[in-house]
């Protein structure tokens, strides 16, 4: 690829860092960097193409590749910190795409600190999964086809978040989403799974809407989608576009990252397998939208409304999340309904502005380790527990999978914010960021925030003792379970995400180094001071947290977990039910839905198969009573003949006359 | 009808704006009153006989009507100042083609006659109707259209009507006068292929014929012609058998039917006085009875 | 005189011919009809070459009398073809092109 002009145009800041001022990528490392979404696209193509020739060596291919992106993105890392913060955003021209008369689009990759964070998420923790995978998918037949999705999904979320315009991003936007339907619907020989499937593919497809409604908003406000152009013009633009821009980024945001109200498919996902979830659906593909908020920060600080909009959508996420968290018996849905709460957190912060922004980010990168180690541990559980979720069954494992316990038990103090693990530094700065504002906001959304805090410790530590701890009576397991440590591969990727977990908040946090390193893309903001004073804060969060965890103590370790559910409380079964979400959904949608396909269907088949096939009756009525006339009496005919000429003299001369 | 008055204001039109050298535009006006006197005479023989073509039951009845028609137009050709023309038409039509009708009424049956019921609903209503109308319509029309002043034939026929027609026929369309003639061959091969009847058996032989009569007919010896062995060969007498009675095998049976026929006893006066004339001597006794006529023999000598 | 009375008479004759082939059954009383027509047209004819002063109008009206004795000698020739096999002379007997 040739170093080429710079994108698909520069706007010329005034001073300083701001979104908007790119320069031409440098250097081959950055050049090239679209092996970075080529390498796994290949690998999936070759495992695809290949087919059984390939079952033997093709997950090591793609393991291979993976890491070798994950290489490349450290590299191009490493150059970008040699530069100035201001000269970081570097692009990449690939080719020329889009020519359609004032709709200029050129493809290209945008390396900016925010896309390389992205980058070393995705791939690094991509990577750990997909060595987990090799060896959790050992007996499945399939294996080489799971590994070129998951490789396929690699290449598109690199795309997605390397991409230098809103056009190019959607490619990948919608790349993932497919990945996504492929991976949850792996075992598409069960219904119920490929239905599940359907149901993320579709829900996802809904927030596409928003997409590329705000996609075709900003051609017809700025004339351009690249990401230079928009974020550079949005300063003087119409606040009515940009706040229309900003509501459809959200719907897709929200499709993406299940929140309200698009959050039913998150649950269901669940039935693709646990390395699926953990990749997808924890780390990186629900953080989408997150990164699109992010990305398109200057769009929503000049729309104050939609800004507002997406805090009060995180709020709502994360609470309802948190509470859903508390009835579920699955562990992998448990799991997901954090995730749902988790990102909520994410988008509060996002939503706030340059203020929250970087913590966003920030809660993002720490959320990816310590999910995504807590789904792999889940997926370890299940292992050694002959696939089965149910957390009901499980019960004082903590002695026979000690890493497995330990590598949990790890990303559980960090979603807990317990210092000094990597959520306590990311998750508190949240909740100061939340607090921050004026008038009722900050209190609003402040406690909210404190609250799902609290409640996040009450539900993990639920999910935590019900599955590791307990008191004697407490080992719950089935007659032929024989749990039992997963090997190596599995365990590995497990240990460095726990390290991850524990230290990266550290690592990041100190010093605020996320967000000097985050700044040009987020924008700087004013210090300013929460409503109540941060050591406040700090100590109200733990003093929620401790409350939460002594609850779910006494709850779940202490006294004995029935293994039947008991029927609880309203708000139980009502979270049960994931609060009414997929019944309102199937009232609200799917019934009407199906009325208007019926009765489409019925219009079609009477109205206009009627009609076609009326017609066709008519004329061969008509045809059969016409063929009467033809009597085969010459008179008659005569008589026909003669009528004809009189007639046709009688007009003409009448006309003529 | 308003159209009628807009042709008839247009005709006015015309008449104020036409050349001063038409005489009486609107109308056709040529000849004198000779022709005039023979158009209404021809009509008034000439439309009851087509009416005749078309109400007559009997077809001969129609064909005569036919013919009358026929006849006329060639006399209307002629006064019209086209000889040629009506000449053929005598030729052609009244001769030629009448007669085919005729042959073919004859071959089809004389007396066949049609029912005067109508079995197609309607086609009485629908002719009158239609046929009314067209002739009212073309009428109306023809009488409102303004002619200019006929010219005549005299200053074309300046070598006489058939030098003139000539000089068209076989010069400008020569072309259509030789197709026609191939159109007539064609027709006559058609007509000749159509009444060709193939014999499904070969045709019986006098022979066979014979042989034929002798094993069915109780006649074995041929018929008596009319009138033989008695004093006259007229067909209306029976011919006499050896005894001298009739023999009823010699009698027509149209003249029978006619009632026709003559005894034999009505020609012997006329035997007596034609014998009278043709004998020389004195034979004093007219042979009233042939058989006296021998015993006169026997007693003579 | 004048001559558009003959134009009258020829649309006389030629709607009486008409009405024949319409009324009459007898397929040799409908082929007179036909042949009046024909004559009808013939008058006409030679009337207009008499108006116009132009022998061409004769010239057609020959012409048509040649055709028309073709037609009547192949015309004949089918009706009698017809009733030697079907013993019938009528035109509505010959109605096997019905539906």
């Amino acid at each position: 690829m040739t170093l080429l002009s710079l994108g698909s145009g520069v706007y010329q800041a005034a001073e300083g860092s701001g979104p908007g001022v790119y320069q031409a990528a440098e250097g081959s490392i950055q050049t090239g960097a679209w092996l970075l979404v080529a390498l796994p696209l290949a690998g999936a193509a070759v495992l695809l193409l290949g087919g059984r020739r390939t079952d033997r060596w093709g997950h090591w291919l793609a393991v291979g590749l993976s890491w070798a992106s994950f290489v490349w993105g450290a590299l191009l890392f490493f150059s970008l910190l040699s530069y100035d913060p201001e000269q970081r955003a570097r692009t990449v021209h690939l080719f020329e795409w889009v020519h359609a008369g004032s709709f200029q689009v050129d493809a290209g990759l945008l390396l900016d600190p925010l896309s390389l964070a992205f980058v070393l998420l995705v791939t690094f923790v991509g990577s750990l999964i997909h060595v987990y995978s090799v060896a959790y998918m050992e007996h499945d037949p399939d294996r080489r086809r799971f590994f070129a999705y998951l490789n396929l999904f690699v290449a598109a979320m690199l795309l997605l978040v390397l991409a230098d315009s809103y056009l190019l991003l959607y490619v990948g936007w919608e790349g993932v989403g497919l990945a996504s339907y492929l991976l949850i619907g792996f075992w598409n020989q069960n219904s119920a799974y490929a239905a599940a499937a359907k149901k993320a593919f579709i829900a996802n497809r809904v927030g596409d809407v928003g997409l590329s409604l705000a996609i075709m908003a900003m051609f017809a406000g700025f004339g351009s989608v690249s990401f230079s152009d928009v974020l550079s013009q949005s300063s003087h633009a119409n606040e009515g576009l940009l706040t229309f821009i900003g509501l459809m980024l959200l719907l897709g945001a929200c499709g993406k990252s299940a929140q309200f109200p698009l959050q039913s498919w998150l649950g269901d996902a669940m039935a693709g397998p646990t390395p699926v979830s953990a990749l997808i659906h924890a780390a990186t593909m629900v953080t989408a939208g997150v990164y699109l908020i992010v990305r398109s920060g200057p769009v929503f600080d000049g729309a104050p409304n939609a800004q507002l909009c997406v805090v009060i959508v995180g709020a709502i996420t994360l609470i309802y999340g948190a509470i859903v968290g508390c009835a579920k018996d699955d562990i992998k849905k448990a799991l997901a309904a954090s995730t749902m709460s988790q990102i909520g957190y994410m988008m509060l912060a996002a939503g706030l502005g340059p203020v929250g922004a970087a913590f966003a980010i920030f809660h993002l990168l720490t959320h990816g380790f310590f999910k995504a180690g807590m789904f792999l541990g889940a997926g370890s559980v299940m292992h050694g527990m002959n696939d089965s979720v149910d957390m009901r069954r499980y019960g004082r494992l903590s002695g026979a999978m000690k890493i497995t316990w330990a590598t949990f038990g790890l990303g559980w103090l960090a979603i807990l914010g317990v210092p000094p693990f990597s959520g306590f530094w990311s998750k508190d700065k949240i909740i100061e960021a939340a607090f921050i504002g004026d008038g009722w906001r900050p209190w609003v959304f402040g406690f909210a925030a404190l609250i799902g805090a609290g409640v996040t410790a009450f539900y993990m530590s639920r999910l935590f003792f019900m599955t590791f701890q307990g008191s004697a009576e407490n080992k719950r397991w089935p007659k032929d379970a024989h749990p039992h440590e997963s090997p190596l591969l599995m365990t590995a990727p497990m240990m460095i995400l726990a390290v991850g977990s524990a230290v990266l908040g550290l690592a990041l946090g100190v010093s605020d180094g996320l967000v000097h390193w985050l700044e040009p893309v987020v924008g700087a903001h004013a210090e300013e001071e929460p409503v109540l004073a941060v050591p406040v804060l700090i100590t109200l969060t733990l003093v929620l947290v401790a409350l939460g965890v002594a609850l779910a103590w006494r709850m779940y370790w202490q006294a004995k977990v029935p293994v039947v559910a008991p029927r609880g409380s309203l708000l139980t079964r009502a979270a049960r039910r994931d609060l009414f979400q997929d019944d309102l959904n199937e009232a609200l949608f799917m019934r009407p839905g199906q009325y208007l396909t019926r009765s489409l269907v019925y219009v079609d088949n009477r109205g206009v198969d009627g009609a076609v096939g009326g017609l066709a009756a008519l004329v061969g009525g008509l045809g059969g009573r016409l063929r009467r006339v033809q009597s085969g009496l010459v008179r008659s005919y005569a008589a026909s003949m003669l009528a004809g000429v009189v007639i046709l003299l009688g007009g003409v001369l009448a006309v003529r006359i | 009808m308003i159209a009628l008055q807009l042709l008839h204001e247009s005709v006015s039109l015309a008449t104020t704006q036409a050349p001063a050298e038409t005489v009486d535009a609107g109308t056709a006006k040529l000849g004198g009153g000779g022709e005039q006197v023979l158009f209404w005479v021809m009509s008034i023989i000439m439309v009851p006989a087509a009416l005749g073509l078309l109400f007559a039951r009997k077809a001969v009845h129609a064909a005569l009507g036919m013919a009358v028609v026929m006849i006329g137009l060639g006399i209307i050709y002629l006064a019209e100042q086209a000889p040629f023309l009506g000449v053929v038409q005598i030729f052609v039509y009244a001769g030629a083609v009448m007669m085919l009708f005729l042959f073919l009424l004859m071959l089809v049956g004389v007396d066949s006659s049609d029912s005067l019921v109508e079995t197609i609903k309607g086609q009485r209503w629908m002719a009158l109707v239609f046929g009314g109308g067209l002739a009212i319509l073309l009428i109306s029309v023809l009488g409102d259209v303004t002619y200019t002043a006929p010219k005549g034939l005299k200053d074309v026929d300046t070598s006489g009507n058939m030098t003139a027609m000539a000089n068209l026929i076989f010069g400008k369309y020569v072309w259509a006068f030789e197709v026609t003639s191939a159109l007539l061959i064609t027709a006559v091969l058609g007509a000749m292929i159509l009444a060709h009847r193939e014999r499904l058996v070969p045709k019986p032989t006098q022979r066979d014929l014979s042989i034929k009569r002798i094993r069915e007919g109780p006649v074995k010896a041929p018929l008596p012609a009319p009138g033989v062995f008695a004093r006259s060969n007229a067909v209306d007498i029976p011919a006499l058998l050896p005894d001298g009675s009739p023999s009823p095998l010699s009698l027509s049976r149209v003249l029978i039917a006619r009632g026709q026929m003559r005894a034999v006893g009505t020609v012997r006066e006329d035997v007596k006085v034609i014998e009278a004339e043709i004998t020389p001597g004195d034979r004093p006794k007219a042979d009233r009875n042939p058989d006296a006529a021998s015993e006169n023999a026997e007693g003579a000598s | 005189m004048n001559l558009v009375h003959w134009l009258y008479l020829s649309v006389l004759l030629f709607s009486i011919g008409a009405a024949t082939v319409l009324v009459r059954r007898n397929a040799i009383i409908v082929f007179m009809g036909v042949e009046l027509m024909l004559n009808a047209t013939n008058l006409a004819f030679v009337t207009f070459a008499r108006i116009n002063g132009n022998v061409e109008g004769q010239v057609i009206a020959l012409f048509v009398m040649l055709v028309a004795a073709a037609e009547v000698v192949v015309g004949l020739a089918i009706i009698f073809t017809i009733f030697r096999t079907r013993r019938s002379a009528s035109v509505d007997d010959a109605n096997l092109l019905k539906y």
